[in-house]
């Protein structure tokens, strides 16, 4: 059945796709796609959606602070045109201006930190509060009840413990991965948490943005690099087995090696969730590039298949970042790393 | 905000954010929840090791039950027999009494029977002998005198003889 249904639309989708040729061309098709960009990137409001001509959003806090200013709050509402909600250089705000790319910007020139609450922030703390209060929800029922079968949030968290446990810890690290369980738990379920919370329709691509996955991937970097051994560090720089002369190209390569390993996650993870959201904008762009009903419908269908594989997707990658995080770790603390190459 | 150029704010919101929520979830959730399947875990383990060491000591009784009740059966048995083997000795012994004591009994009879016939057959002897001399001494009388009281003399005693 669901086969069918897919063969369905995939089907429908290409043949009018031939038929409705003409339309594709469309002067204002810029328009009609610039919404996916504009999703997947952050912004310093939250819209919501589109009534006609009247812009719903959720104006947030532009916060900034510069060595001559100080700290300062603005709203993301000052610095738009209060029509169109476009942002631009000419509705500027106190010496600011957020330009027409979403970009923050100041009239002077002079330098500045922006610590502005974007929609990512906020898509950031929702997480951090639903991992929070299910984690906390699921300690506590330990701590009432003691040692016994788990239920509720309990039920939820223990299993992801006990899989990231021994599933992902006790095997990608070995004997001392105890010290590690926290972090990794930790990281498994924001990333997850984010993935799927980034898939409700409206949400922000939180962990779709480099900057997320940046300071993820920053963390298991010094987490690794910090717990590396001596036989760790050994490889680096005296690789085990190779002549010397050969040390001028190796060592060089595993230094370079040590950044690639975290830049592989942040990128990973940024890339596969937001082609992830690319695709299913992609998917409801046609509809408004063809302006056809029939497009619509297939073109839904394709979605909610999308849809569910990006569920998948978002658990895959939670367990992927996971547990490369755990196999850098563990090439790290192993006591004979040089054993298993 | 560009795709690949990493925000400083949300840089900063990240990882303050994420490190406030490690900090936090290692505090009062992992450390316990953790503890708790360790305990949980450990109790579970402690439990089937109870039951496998109950297990095997139930097994343990089993055997050694049987093998009380075998034994008690094999000493029943022996004693069973040891029992029939005394009792048939017994009644042969009995038998073999009885037929010896018979056996003795009857020579005892037999030879009082013998004993008996003897001082009858004696005593008749006895008589017979003082009978005859009885009846020579008065024949010898009468043979004196005359034949006729002779001859009635006898008569006499042959009478006499009869009514005994």
């Amino acid at each position: 059945m669901k086969r069918k249904i897919l063969a369905l639309s995939l089907l429908i989708s290409a043949f009018l796709l031939v038929f409705n040729s003409s339309t594709f061309a469309s002067e204002q098709e810029e328009d009609k796609t610039s919404f996916i960009m504009h999703h997947v990137k952050d912004s310093h409001e939250w819209h919501l959606v589109t009534l006609g001509h009247t812009h719903v959003t959720l104006p947030l806090p532009v916060i900034v602070y510069s060595g001559d200013r100080g700290l300062e709050f603005f709203k993301s509402s000052d610095f738009q045109n209060h029509e169109t909600h476009a942002f631009g250089e000419e509705y500027g705000h106190e010496g600011y201006f957020i330009d027409e790319h979403d970009h923050l910007g100041r009239a002077d020139g002079a330098g500045f930190v922006e610590f502005s609450i974007t929609k990512n922030v906020v898509m950031l703390f929702i997480v951090l509060i639903v991992v929070a209060w299910l984690a906390l929800s699921a300690a506590s029922f330990y701590k009432k009840n003691g040692a016994i079968a788990p239920r509720g949030a309990a039920a939820i968290i223990e299993p992801i413990v006990i899989f990231v446990r021994d599933d992902i810890a006790k095997e990608s690290i070995g004997p001392q991965y105890k010290r590690f369980v926290p972090y990794l738990i930790t990281l498994f379920l924001f990333v997850w948490f984010g993935n799927l919370l980034g898939l409700i329709p409206g949400a922000a691509n939180m962990t779709g943005n480099i900057a997320v996955t940046l300071v993820l991937a920053t963390l298991t970097f010094i987490i690794t690099n910090v717990n590396g051994n001596k036989d760790y560090w050994k490889h680096v720089f005296m690789t085990p087995g190779v002549p010397p002369l050969m040390l001028l190209i190796i060592v060089p390569v595993e230094i370079i090696g040590l950044f690639t390993k975290p830049f592989a996650l942040m990128v990973r993870l940024f890339v596969a969730i937001t082609a992830g959201h690319i695709v299913i904008l992609g998917f409801i762009a046609l509809a408004f590039i063809f302006e056809s009903y029939t497009i619509g419908i297939a073109s839904t269908l394709m979605v909610t298949f999308i849809n569910l594989i990006e569920l998948l997707v978002a658990t895959i990658q939670a367990y992927v970042f996971t547990l490369f995080s755990a196999m850098y770790i563990g090439s790290a603390v192993a006591e004979h790393a040089h054993a298993d190459h | 905000m560009d795709l690949i150029t990493p925000g400083t704010g949300l840089i900063f919101w990240q990882l303050f954010g994420f490190l406030g929520l490690l900090f936090i979830l290692i505090k009062f959730a992992w450390k316990p929840m953790l503890a708790a399947l360790d305990e949980r875990e450990s109790s579970i383990n402690n439990a089937l090791k109870a039951a496998e060491t109950a297990r095997n000591e139930m097994a343990n009784l089993k055997a050694e039950n049987e093998k009380l009740l075998a034994d008690a059966r094999l000493e029943r048995d022996t004693i069973l027999k040891k029992a029939q083997d005394v009792s048939v000795k017994m009644i042969d012994d009995a038998k073999n009494e009885a037929i010896k004591a018979g056996a003795l009994m009857i020579e005892n009879a037999k030879a009082v029977i013998e004993t008996e016939k003897k001082a009858a057959l004696a005593d008749v002897k006895n008589q017979v002998a003082e009978l005859s001399l009885d009846i020579t001494e008065k024949l010898l009388r009468k043979n004196l005198s005359d034949d006729k009281s002779q001859k009635d003399l006898v008569d006499g005693f042959i009478k006499e003889l009869k009514l005994n």
